[in-house]
């Protein structure tokens, strides 16, 4: 079995988040860069399966260099190797497209990733990645188990689960509770180190949306403290002040 | 202009979050044109011409009952192109949103999701997008092509303005490869008011010490019309199924009003919660993060403050 895992490379989901350059470029300053919390659920899953049917994990992440030390802790938690796009993920069709060029290449019997990655949010990749290889996908997938050359799935929707099948190969976005995130020990650590880490040039795409500017939201107003014993009042200011009730 | 709508339905209802999608349409000074999929009854569908569109092309087969990813997709691509439209508009979604992913292909258009606002169109077409889970906002241009805008709730306002809509049964031809994923079941969780659309949420952590004492929190939510919500080491610890986890990693929320109960306000939880208009916090630590964020914040026992407010709130009814 081989499964192609993609991560992003993202802010700590515990970051302060700031702009730079008039607005237009994140500010990576005293940021911590983590694997994207949906893509190392993927990625957990990944390697269970390795484990329980046998088979390879590839690694693939669309990126800059700074990016390599996410790779490798993916390396050092089990995945076989690794493929580094050189560019900069500007959005999703550009990933998207960067993913499919080389899934080509790879004859995979499943593509996994998280459902979205946290910094944009736009929970798009995976069925771009889909249509373009002309293969089924499915988000956000809570379970996956294969059996033979079908995988079972449940799916959350609003409010509820759904169950599907689907047979390989196919293209998921993943989330909790697929597995736990799995944390590298030391002889995975230094495995990962000697572990195949291919760089390769992206293909041409073109860019479909552009960035004008970035804006934080307005800071909260002050809290109003209200006495435990007073739930009235509470009622009243949601009722006559917030008007929400 | 003309725009095209997808709207989604539950239990043969269009969804609150389909009819924002309208009203955003129907702003932005768009000729609205909305697109339902599957059985639904055609009274319900000329309704939409309440909240702003025109006509509805309702593709009725009962193959497209179920919310098939792939299927969808081409359904709303081909009536993209009938249509002639310009723009697509739909709610984001677990099902609107991947489906959105693979059209956006089909079609060649550029697609923005998690869009907050009405397009700025004085120079260029730019769309304000939710990022960071709610930590920030990028300002989008969409370019001069086709463009689907995927929104994230409240964008819109739903207004009600009268008349039907005129009801075209639209029947592309359905290619089996698009059903190559098979729903075998669904699971659909038992509260009444669903929590990504719910206008008030009200959320328990670990403050409440026990999946037992979660009476009080449905309470509470039952004399608000509250969907119940919970932080990420309640669902962890399984007092609470996972889809009523809101954070970073769960479910985001974006109600009215947000109510939470002995939930100390970490980041990720923030997450999932920054786009509530207002929030209410009881915590019995008067150092629980979650005060920082809060509008109304109240530091007492969960166990006596709650009661007492579903009291309060059953009074003023």
């Amino acid at each position: 079995m081989k499964i192609l895992v993609c991560i992003t490379y993202v802010p700590d989901t515990t970051s302060k988040i700031a702009f730079t350059e008039g607005d237009t470029k994140f500010d990576k300053s005293g940021v911590q860069f983590i694997i994207g919390p949906y893509d190392d659920y993927a990625l957990a899953r990944a390697v269970e399966l390795k484990e329980a049917h046998s088979g390879t994990v590839t690694v693939l992440n669309v990126g800059e260099a700074e990016t390599e030390p996410i790779i490798r802790k993916a390396l050092a938690v089990g995945a076989d190797d690794a493929i580094r796009v050189n560019a900069e993920p500007i959005d999703s069709f550009f990933v998207a497209k960067q993913i499919a060029s080389v899934a080509k290449e790879g004859s995979y019997d499943m593509i996994l990733m998280g459902r979205e990655s946290i910094d944009f949010n736009g929970g798009m990749v995976h069925g771009m990645v889909g249509e373009l290889l002309g293969l089924p996908s499915v988000s956000p997938v809570m379970t996956l188990e294969i059996e033979g050359n079908k995988a079972k799935m449940s799916r959350e929707i609003e409010g509820g689960k759904e169950y599907l099948e689907v047979d390989m190969p196919f293209v998921a976005g993943c989330q909790e509770p697929i597995a736990e995130w799995k944390i590298p020990n030391m002889r995975g650590i230094m495995s990962a180190r000697t572990k195949p880490l291919q760089v390769v040039e992206p293909v041409d795409s073109d860019k479909a949306t552009v960035l004008d500017k970035y804006e934080l939201p307005p800071s909260k107003g002050e809290i109003k403290m209200i006495d435990a014993e007073n739930m009235e009042e509470l009622v009243k200011l949601l009722k006559n002040d917030a008007k929400v009730l | 202009m003309s725009i095209l709508v997808f709207v989604e339905s539950a239990e043969g209802k269009i969804k609150k979050t389909s009819l924002e999608a309208i009203a955003y349409a129907k702003e932005m000074g768009g000729e609205v044109t909305a697109l339902a999929l599957g059985e639904i009854a055609t009274a319900e569908l000329e309704d939409l011409g309440n909240y702003g569109a025109t006509k509805v092309l309702h593709a009725a087969d009962s193959k497209l009952n179920d919310g098939i990813i792939q299927a969808y997709a081409s359904v709303i691509a081909h009536a993209f192109e009938q249509e002639s439209a310009e723009i697509l508009v739909l709610a984001n979604s677990s099902l609107g949103t991947p489906v959105s992913a693979r059209v956006a292909l089909k079609i060649e258009a550029s697609l923005v999701s998690n869009v907050v606002d009405l397009p700025d169109t004085t120079d260029g077409f730019k769309v304000k997008r939710s990022i960071y889970t709610g930590k920030a906002f990028a300002l989008v241009d969409m370019g001069s092509g086709k463009k689907i805008i995927a929104i994230k709730k409240n964008a819109a306002e739903v207004k009600e303005i009268g008349g039907k809509a005129t009801v075209e049964a639209f029947s592309p031809a359905l290619d089996d490869k698009d059903f190559a994923t098979q729903i075998t079941s669904i699971d659909k969780a038992t509260g009444d008011v669903l929590l990504p659309e719910a206008e008030i949420v009200v959320s328990g952590g670990r403050g409440l010490k026990g999946p037992e004492n979660w009476g009080m929190v449905e309470d509470l939510a039952s004399s608000l019309g509250a969907a119940t919500g919970c932080s990420k080491p309640v669902s962890d610890m399984d007092w609470r199924p996972h889809h009523e986890h809101v954070g970073q990693t769960g479910v985001k929320v974006s109600p009215q009003l947000y109510i939470a109960i002995g939930i100390s306000g970490a980041i990720q939880h923030l997450a999932g919660v920054n786009s509530s208009k207002y929030i209410v916090v009881i915590n019995k630590d008067p150092e629980a993060p979650f005060f920082k964020a809060a509008d109304y914040g109240i530091v007492g026992d969960a166990f006596e403050v709650v009661p007492k407010l579903t009291e309060a709130i059953k009074n003023a009814q």
